[in-house]
């Protein structure tokens, strides 16, 4: 499966620069234009950007979540078999990996109640500009933030049940570099939130 | 990042090995077990570790034989549960290493048949891992040529019998030679595998393989002293993916006697320490290679995420089978002097 996964990225990753290349060809043909990024950036409405950063928030958490439980869950199940006692207290891992999309959720819930209905008369306001933008990027920072510490913490509670399994006194040490590892996720939840801070609900 | 891929396809069998691992006997275990004075006693003491109730069903005058029996049993049961498990490329690797234990049965068969022994005893002798389909039609073939066409062609050791084809005639000097080129073929086609399964894989499999091919070269030097092997054929054994090669393996070729033996091995400071005759050492060669070895595969599972320990588990509870027999057979002869040459794994 770990093979397919990196012939899927690469075939994905192909056909990307292959759709980018064209787009740049075929808009130069028709428009005289060669990759212009400001007018890709300052076109699409703020909606887009705000909307696309909460999805970006709430998917990439939750992929980083996933992977974490899933990296945690085998070796725990796997574990278990000759050693039952640490089937409960491993849980402790999985609970940190979920807390992982939890923060995706709570960002995006703040972020989805700070967009609301407005006009634009001649062109977007520079509040409704700012706010789409840094709902992009702050979601966009949450969401890596929460993939690269569920999969850390994924990691470490893999090893963490291991170890448990062959020494029961190592639980609570490996425990402790499991919650270092999960502090990453609440810094990319701090950076977000105050990145949007200053994004008033008038958009 | 096989640290984050490993665990999709491997995660719970890596966790059962780990499993396995624990239950193998430590030294409070064998201290037990050799102030056994019967096998009955040996029996009961077993019955507490992993082992449990192995030898239930057997009749009262224990043999050591059935007690190598039922724990290999054990071990071949335990190997087979994790390759039915395993997924594409765990399957690849475990296959591997059960094509060491085809060429010995492989062997084993044309030597029997050339002796005329029964068929079904020999089937018997078999080990277990190393099984294929069509082995039982190896008794009836008779010259190696169509031994090879017939049956071994589908085997997946075919490619190693390509290095030995001229070996046309069957007397027993040259059955040993045919194992040789095999074993040497197979260990560095799997070491060559192995370095292409990631990082961690590469090192550990890496180090346990390369001391593998060095053992072996070592062997054959030494047991060649003596006997009508020529040099050059001597040199066509040697494995090439260990430490020794090329520089090692050119003088060992050339070498006449142990001394010489001795000087060759001077430059490689991990093999050195084998040749040293302090006092109170009286371990054989033998003994040290396999004590290295012990340590090797106990390293394997200081890494995680990696294939190497299904391979140190399998070679562990070898050593253990070893052992126990090692102590089975001392207490059975009541020639406890010796009980204590076990080598201690945990």
């Amino acid at each position: 499966m770990a093979l397919y996964g990196s012939t899927y990225a690469g075939y994905g990753f192909g056909t990307l620069v292959t759709v980018v290349i064209a787009y740049g060809i075929l808009d130069l043909i028709v428009n005289g234009r060669w990759f212009n990024i400001a007018y890709l950036i300052e076109t699409p409405s703020p909606y887009f950007w705000a909307s696309m950063g909460i999805g970006l928030c709430i998917g990439l958490s939750v992929i980083g979540a996933a992977w974490g439980i899933l990296l945690t869950g085998v070796s725990i199940v796997g574990a278990a078999v000759k050693t039952p006692r640490i089937r409960t207290k491993n849980l402790i891992s999985i609970i940190f990996c979920e807390v992982v999309a939890i923060y995706g959720l709570i960002v995006a819930i703040v972020f989805s109640s700070k967009l609301s209905n407005a006009i634009p008369v001649s062109g977007w306001s520079r509040e409704a500009l700012y706010a789409g933008y840094a709902m992009f990027w702050a979601g966009l920072t949450v969401g890596m933030a929460n993939l690269a510490c569920g999969v850390c913490v994924g990691v470490v509670g893999s090893s963490c049940a291991l170890a448990d399994a062959a020494d029961p006194q190592l639980f609570v040490k490996v425990l402790v570099i499991e919650i270092f590892g999960s502090i990453i996720g609440l810094f990319g939840l701090i950076v977000g939130l105050l990145m949007t801070g200053r994004v008033t609900p008038f958009k | 990042m096989e640290s984050i891929t490993f665990n999709i396809d491997n995660g719970y069998l890596d966790g059962i090995v780990r499993g396995f691992k624990s239950g193998i006997l430590s030294i409070s275990n064998y201290l037990n077990l050799t102030q056994c004075e019967t096998l009955d006693d040996l029996k009961l003491q077993l019955a507490a570790t992993d082992y449990g109730n192995f030898l239930q069903n057997e009749p009262s005058p224990l043999a050591t034989t059935t007690i190598t029996e039922r724990a290999r049993e054990k071990l071949v049961a335990e190997f087979q549960y994790i390759r039915q498990n395993a997924g594409p490329e765990l399957a690849k690797f475990l296959d591997y290493i059960t094509y060491s234990y085809m060429i010995d049965n492989i062997i084993l068969l044309i030597t029997g048949t050339l002796h005329e022994r029964d068929t079904h005893e020999l089937l018997e002798r078999c080990h277990p891992l190393g099984m294929f389909d069509s082995i039982a039609a190896l008794c009836v073939a008779t010259n190696v040529q169509e031994l090879f066409n017939t049956v071994l062609v589908e085997t997946p050791i075919a490619p190693y019998f390509e290095k030995c084809l001229s070996a046309q005639d069957l007397d027993e000097m040259n059955i040993e030679i045919i194992r040789n080129t095999l074993y040497k073929a197979y260990l560095e086609d799997f070491y060559e595998y192995t370095q292409t399964l990631g990082p961690t894989t590469a090192e550990v499999m890496g180090e346990i393989l390369k001391f593998e091919a060095d053992r072996r070269v070592i062997n054959i030097t030494i047991n060649s002293f003596g006997t009508e092997l020529s040099k050059d054929d001597r040199a066509k054994l040697f494995p090439t993916c260990g430490r020794l090669f090329p520089d090692g393996t050119s003088r060992l070729a050339k070498a006449d006697d142990q001394d010489q033996v001795r000087l060759a091995i001077e430059l490689y400071s991990e093999y050195r320490k084998f040749f040293d005759q302090g006092p109170g050492t009286e371990r054989s060669l033998e003994d040290r290679f396999f004590e290295y070895e012990v340590y090797l595969n106990k390293r394997a599972f200081l890494q995680q995420f990696h294939y190497g320990v299904f391979y140190a588990f399998l070679k562990l509870k070898e050593q253990e089978i070893r052992n126990i027999v090692w102590i089975a057979e001392c207490i059975a002869q009541q020639q406890k002097e010796r009980i204590n040459d076990y080598i201690p794994i945990f």
